[in-house]
């Protein structure tokens, strides 16, 4: 198989302009007698979903929660970039372009980058006319902070409730189209399988969370906006309720799955305190604009941090990335973090952990100046920790947050199958191996806001759509591979909860695939996610029936296809023979311990296919070209 | 610490309910209302019995999924903190917990904790937001917000949809939710356009779902987790009653929001 990325040749800038302009043309009319299937109502889904119905066709937007506005970008917290140089500190669309590539360890496609970030501007106009009510100045101009991975000020931010603020936008917007009549929101159901007929994604299997019934929807495109997959891990920042069963089904069927183990650990979590817990806290990067993070230079000192004078403190990010201090990448901030840890400087009772110190900024700003700019984060991690962040430092340790990989798109976001677009966190993209902070919003927005609309009319305006119903024999093989796989979960009855398996997955993936990966390491995990995908289908209990609200039937649907996806992660990772952004491999570093690229043999995006349960998955690479930013060792020295 | 919680059990919406007691005797302080709740499940589900439904995704105090009342409290004790934030620590230990769902005609219920939350998103589609499409936008300065108004605004968009409002509040009223949109909005110059309408919308919506009317106890306000100050309601009621006046000639009746005559308004919009 060869993958065409359908990137549109000419000048960079030019490239989205020229696109949109080849692209093919639906007549306003016959909009309304096309249905498209949005399945996922956060930024990406809901902005999608609510564009579309604007532009006339018929719209179902799935979720699994019980309303849309619930869904899991609800909770992002520090901001969103756009490249408006607002503060006249040297911001282009060119530079936005470069950092987003270049933190992204020229691992992501250049004109989907470029195309993010020129559509960054109209992002932040479309918000703004929505209501979502961004920082201001006292002038009544927007405001703006810093984040990881760049030297310009170019990240908008409503509180540290951002993504909160985009998501009531997005959702008003589909409120509004709903009323309109355009768009139908169905919330709590599932989506549990695609429906391919000729070559073409045209519906969808669901399951309703109240009632257990089955359904079939039919649509002319199918679009998946179901989020990321960093609950493989159990532990993550992400939504309890996050899985990656629809885009996993989808695979199966026959999208090819890009670059798994591209998975993004934020180093500023709350440390991990007990083995109930159920997930992480992230602490808005954002704080990593005032807050210092140091650890003592003595191992094993175990003096309270007010106590270690200055000189006996190691700002370790300061020392040793002295032009992006504490504002390095995600990627690299989590990695120091776990080289002092291991070194036996880590702080807190586990030793599992490192100080995020206001101190300095609350002498020098006043503290009100930090209540007002974090006050609410202040306030949760209080609430959390029982400690309080102005007067003692904030212990934080890395956490996986967010996932890069996801199903293979073109420059369309059309997956590998006709008519099935995928937006948001559950494509691949735009990140390449490592994300930057609020990019993710922009990216979600882009693709539903400005970019879905034009590709999936264009899909439409160029393909013919035969009748389907019920009766075709895809269908019914559909719905009743669901059926099986539900009543055999039912009927198990073994010893073992669903969550038990799954903490234990995600304790080999942590441990093999996490923040630092070996060949050895991802071998041996890889064995070890066979034999207990083997015992989860002999021994786990699924209590209760499928004809009714059954969440742990829910949860165990979500963790079977996570032992999938987390053993291909382990073999994308063990594939991958260099370290860049997020993935490395303690094999292949430099010399003072940083992510050593293997431009020659690796500068591909990995698109795996489905190699049936017990086979082997297929890798396609897709070659990836740098005409405008020439890769480099990545320095923030 | 040692814990006794009485929880709310019912199979489904036409089901009896009933209260059943579950001893728990290895609670650590850390844990969170949730946690605590999955360790129960836990061992139900060892057990071979159903767990406890109860709603929940972000666990951060934000998605607005979770809720129930523990000891007839909306989110229990602690102020400004959801269920899923709120920690154990908080109790003492032996204390009996009495865990039971939103009781409201509006949040129906759907099985042990779990309620029917939708009238919310009904109340919103009714007009709680900007009607500006994909594309239309000015540049995001072209019309500067002040910072005091761009603040309050955020105050009242804090609002999470959680329900606490209409649970603690002995008429269970909406006019916290409802409010808290309509100001959100009506702040800012960006929703001024539509204000009338939506006010006028929102409200006969209100209305007409089984909501009770408000009359300013204030419950509401103190169980909130995001502290939306009760003035979102005064708000609310002027920029009704202002619509109202400026679209008198259209109203048959002049009494209170009531469903038929709100109801009219709503059709004409
Ligand atoms: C704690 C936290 C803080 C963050 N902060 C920031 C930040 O400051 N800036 C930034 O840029 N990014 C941030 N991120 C990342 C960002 O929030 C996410 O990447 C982004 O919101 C994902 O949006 P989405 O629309 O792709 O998916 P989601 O918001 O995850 O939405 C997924 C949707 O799909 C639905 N769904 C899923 N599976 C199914 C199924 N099988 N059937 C039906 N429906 C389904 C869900 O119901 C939901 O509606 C943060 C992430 C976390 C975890
Ligand atoms: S689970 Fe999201 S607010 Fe509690």
């Amino acid at each position: 198989m060869t993958l065409d990325a359908h990137i549109p040749s000419g000048p960079i800038e030019q490239a989205w302009d020229k696109a949109r302009f080849e692209m093919k043309l639906v007549n306003p009319a016959n909009k309304r007698k096309h249905t498209i299937l949005v399945v996922g109502s956060g930024l990406a889904g809901a902005s999608a979903a609510a564009s579309l119905g604007e532009l006339g066709y018929k719209v179902r937007c799935f979720c699994f929660q019980d309303s849309p506005r619930r869904a899991h970008s609800i909770a992002a917290q520090g901001g969103i970039n756009a490249a408006k140089n607002y503060q006249n500190d040297g911001d282009s669309i060119f530079r936005l372009f470069y950092d987003t590539v270049k933190g992204g360890d020229f691992r992501a496609r250049e004109a989907n980058v470029y195309r993010l970030a020129e559509n960054s501007l109209k992002i932040i106009d479309q918000c703004v006319a929505q209501g979502v009510p961004f920082a201001r100045e006292y002038g009544g101009m927007l405001t703006n902070r810093s984040f990881g991975g760049a030297q310009v000020s170019r990240t908008f931010y409503a509180r540290g409730q951002t993504g909160q603020q985009l998501l009531l936008g997005a959702y008003q917007a589909l409120e509004r189209q709903v009323h309109a009549g355009t768009v139908t929101m169905i919330p709590r159901t599932e989506m549990l399988d695609l429906i391919v007929v000729d070559g073409q994604a045209r519906g969808i299997v669901t399951r309703n969370l109240v009632t257990g019934e089955l359904d079939v929807y039919f649509g002319d495109a199918v679009v998946l906006a179901t989020g990321g997959y960093g609950n493989v891990y159990y532990l993550s920042t992400n939504a309890k309720g996050s899985n990656a069963t629809a885009i996993w089904r989808a695979h199966k069927r026959g999208a090819l799955f890009a670059n798994p183990c591209f998975t993004q650990i934020h180093p500023t979590c709350i440390p991990v305190s007990g083995d109930y817990q159920s997930k992480l806290t992230l602490m808005s990067e954002s704080l990593r604009n005032d807050g210092r993070i140091w650890v003592p230079k003595q191992k094993g000192d175990k003096r309270p941090p007010s106590q270690i004078p200055e000189d006996e403190r190691d700002y370790y990010l300061e020392r040793r990335y002295p032009s992006f201090g504490n504002l390095v990448p995600r990627d690299v901030a989590s990695r120091n973090a776990k080289a002092v840890c291991d070194e036996g400087r880590g702080v807190g009772e586990t030793g599992l952990g490192v100080y995020l110190d206001f101190g300095d900024a609350i002498n020098r700003l006043g503290e009100h100046v930090i209540r007002e700019r974090y006050g609410n984060l202040f306030d949760m991690y209080q609430r959390i920790t029982d400690e309080n962040p102005y007067k003692v430092p904030m212990r934080i340790y890395p956490a996986i947050h967010y996932t890069m990989g996801g199903l293979w798109v073109d420059y369309h976001l059309q997956s590998t199958i006709p008519g099935l677009f995928v937006a948001g966190e559950a494509n691949f993209s735009d990140h390449g191996a490592n994300r930057l902070g609020a990019s993710a919003l922009m990216q979600g927005l882009s693709d539903g806001y400005f970019i879905i609309p034009y590709t999936v009319g264009n899909y439409i305006a160029t393909h013919k759509f035969a009748k389907v119903d019920e009766s075709s024999s895809e269908v019914k093989s559909a719905v009743a591979g669901v059926e099986q796989t539900i009543d055999k979960l039912l009927s198990i009855k073994g010893k073992r909860t669903v969550d038990s398996f799954h903490r234990e997955l995600g304790k080999i993936v942590w441990d093999e695939c996490g923040m630092s990966r070996t060949a050895q390491g991802l071998e041996k995990a890889i064995g070890q996610i066979r034999a207990l995908r083997e015992e989860f289908w002999q021994n786990v209990t699924v209590p209760g029936s499928g004809d009714d609200l059954n969440q742990s039937l829910e949860k165990a649907g979500r963790v079977a296809d996570f032992f999938e996806l987390g053993e291909l992660m382990c073999i994308d990772a063990r594939e991958r023979n260099e370290s860049c952004g997020g993935h490395f491999r303690e094999e292949y570093q430099t010399t003072d311990g940083e992510a050593k690229r293997d431009d020659e043999h690796y500068s591909y995006a990995a698109a795996w296919g489905y190699g049936g349960a017990d086979g082997k998955p297929m890798l396609t690479k897709e070659p990836l070209e740098f005409h405008y930013v020439h890769p480099s060792q990545r320095s923030y020295k | 610490m040692k814990l006794t919680l009485k929880i709310w059990r019912q199979k489904g919406p036409s089901d009896k309910g009933k209260f059943i007691t579950y001893q728990l005797n290895d609670v650590n302080p850390e844990m969170s209302m949730l946690e605590c709740l999955d360790v129960l499940n836990e061992s139900l589900i060892e057990r071979g019995e159903e767990p406890v439904a109860f709603e929940h995704d972000c666990r951060e105090g934000i998605c607005g999924s979770c809720g129930f009342m523990i000891n007839g409290v909306a989110h229990g004790p602690l102020p400004a903190t959801t269920v899923c934030q709120l920690t154990m620590r908080h109790f003492k230990d032996g204390q009996q917990l009495v865990i039971e769902p939103w009781r409201a005609a509006a949040f129906p219920l759907l099985k042990d904790l779990v309620v029917d939350r939708r009238a919310f998103d009904r109340i919103i589609e009714a007009g709680g937001f900007v009607s500006v499409s994909t594309g239309n936008a000015p540049d995001g300065n072209t019309i500067p917000v002040g910072k005091e108004i761009a603040d309050r605004a955020m105050d009242a968009a804090a609002c999470i949809g959680c329900g606490a409002c209409v649970a603690a509040c002995p008429n269970a009223s909406a006019a916290l939710f409802t409010g808290a949109k309509i100001s959100h909005l009506g702040l800012l110059p960006q929703g001024k356009p539509e204000q009338d309408r939506r006010a006028l919308g929102m409200v006969a919506q209100m209305n007409t779902e089984p909501f009770g009317s408000c009359t300013n106890i204030g419950e509401c306000t103190g169980v909130c987790p995001k502290e939306i100050p009760l003035e979102v309601i005064a708000h609310m009621n002027r920029d009704f009653w202002q619509a109202s006046w400026k679209e008198r000639e259209d109203l048959v009746q002049t009494i209170a929001p009531v469903t038929s005559w709100s109801n009219k308004t709503k059709t004409k919009s």
